[in-house]
């Protein structure tokens, strides 16, 4: 599937196919970074312009980095907890604007006017790895939040209310990283699919629609990502009494 | 062949996990720790200065219009108390003058019923010197008639 049979110059789909650089004895995919650097650069340009001059009476950028901070502080403090939200408001922060932008990125940049010899540039989201590596530091720190927050009390967790849920409570351990980056990759790469197969068949008017519901889609994938992030760090922490 | 490419073959595939995964971490970690230098630290900073400036601001409000209220409770009581006086003054007055007009109302009337009295006495004996003076004269006369008639017999 990497050119369909009927090849047509505006448009092609590749799947599965991946830019490889070679660091070492180390293989990665180069189309991952490189978007992934430009989503961080914007990013960071973003928040160096809007804290440069920062005042009591807010104007320009800062207004919407401080929408931006206020939106984040509400939704750790209402999955974590007033105690500990502080610690991890950055971690859940970071998790949603890296994937928001990531997903918006890829769905409002027409990433494939540039060419590259291999696989194509789009939402680094939209590579499995990217979000399996964002769902294990999910889960390595509601872990740490857990352990540094209770010590070993935080295993009473598992067998809270009963033993009996001990190992539904395992099993969780490992579906919640899976759930988180197979929807967040599922939900994205579906998009960018249909958005391509679309274009690829009728390339005016009709992808347009479904280009906006993919914005929304992308927005609804963050926000639910950092929710649940949030939720499974609050529930670690979490006193059970 | 669609299925091949999807869970993977040696090259590619969408399931293709390689060194992108702990990288793409590693990434995200330092991106945590950049952002959290660069933008939660100094608008957290801002945003609560912020919201202490307006919580003090609202509490300094309500000192200020808790002390209004004191004083404008305060001065109502000296108003009223004020208008208290005045009114204390006002029928003192009153009193005072209903107490002089009754006054001068009695010595006039005592004084009128002095001069009254005392033309009536005038009066009287007046009245009692005229009767006598006429009682006088009538005896005279009467006794003139007598002598005349007695005279003429």
């Amino acid at each position: 599937m990497g050119s369909l049979p009927f090849f047509l110059p505006f448009a092609e789909l590749e799947v599965g196919q991946h830019l490889y650089w070679q660091i070492g004895n180390l293989r990665i995919h180069g189309q991952v970074f490189m978007t992934s650097w430009i989503v961080i650069g914007a990013l960071l340009a973003l928040v160096v312009v809007g804290t440069k001059k920062m005042e009591r009476d807010p104007r320009g950028v800062q207004n919407l980095l401080e929408f931006l901070w206020d939106y984040i502080r509400d939704l750790a403090r209402t999955q974590i907890g007033e105690k500990v939200y502080r610690d991890w408001m950055p971690f859940i922060g970071t998790l949603f604007l890296f994937i928001f932008v990531s997903n918006w990125g890829g769905a409002l940049v027409p990433w494939r006017l540039i060419h590259l010899p291999s696989g194509e540039l789009g939402a680094p989201t939209a590579d499995i790895n990217t979000t399996v590596a964002l769902a294990l530091l999910v889960s390595l720190s509601y872990f740490y939040a857990g352990l540094s927050n209770k010590g070993l009390r935080y295993f009473e967790y598992y067998v809270h209310p009963t033993p009996i849920m001990l190992p539904f409570k395992i099993v969780e351990d490992f579906t919640k990283p899976l759930s988180l980056s197979f929807r967040l990759f599922g939900n994205i790469l579906a998009d960018e699919l249909v958005v391509a197969v679309l274009v690829f068949l009728v390339p005016l008017v009709l992808p347009v629609p479904v280009m906006f519901l993919g914005l929304f889609t992308s927005a609804i994938q963050a926000l639910i990502f950092a929710t649940l992030a949030a939720y499974y760090i609050g529930e670690a922490v979490e006193e059970h009494h | 062949m669609t299925s091949l490419l999807l869970f993977g073959t040696s090259e590619g595939g969408l399931f293709d996990f390689d060194a992108t995964l702990p990288l793409m971490a590693v990434q995200v970690v330092l991106l945590t720790f950049v952002l959290n230098t660069l933008f939660f630290k100094p608008v957290g900073k801002v945003v609560e200065e912020r919201e202490g400036y307006v919580t003090t601001s609202r509490a300094k409000a309500k000192e200020k219009l808790s002390q209004a209220q004191r004083l404008e409770a305060d001065l109502k009581d000296q108003l009223k108390e004020a208008r208290q006086a005045a009114q204390k003054v006002i029928i003192e007055a009153e009193q005072d003058s209903e107490k002089l007009y009754r006054e001068a109302l009695a010595l006039a009337t005592t004084e009128a019923n002095a001069s009254r009295e005392a033309a009536r006495r005038e009066i009287d004996s007046q009245k009692e010197m005229a009767m006598n003076q006429l009682q006088k004269d009538a005896d005279q006369l009467g006794d003139l008639i007598v002598e005349r008639l007695l005279a003429a017999k």
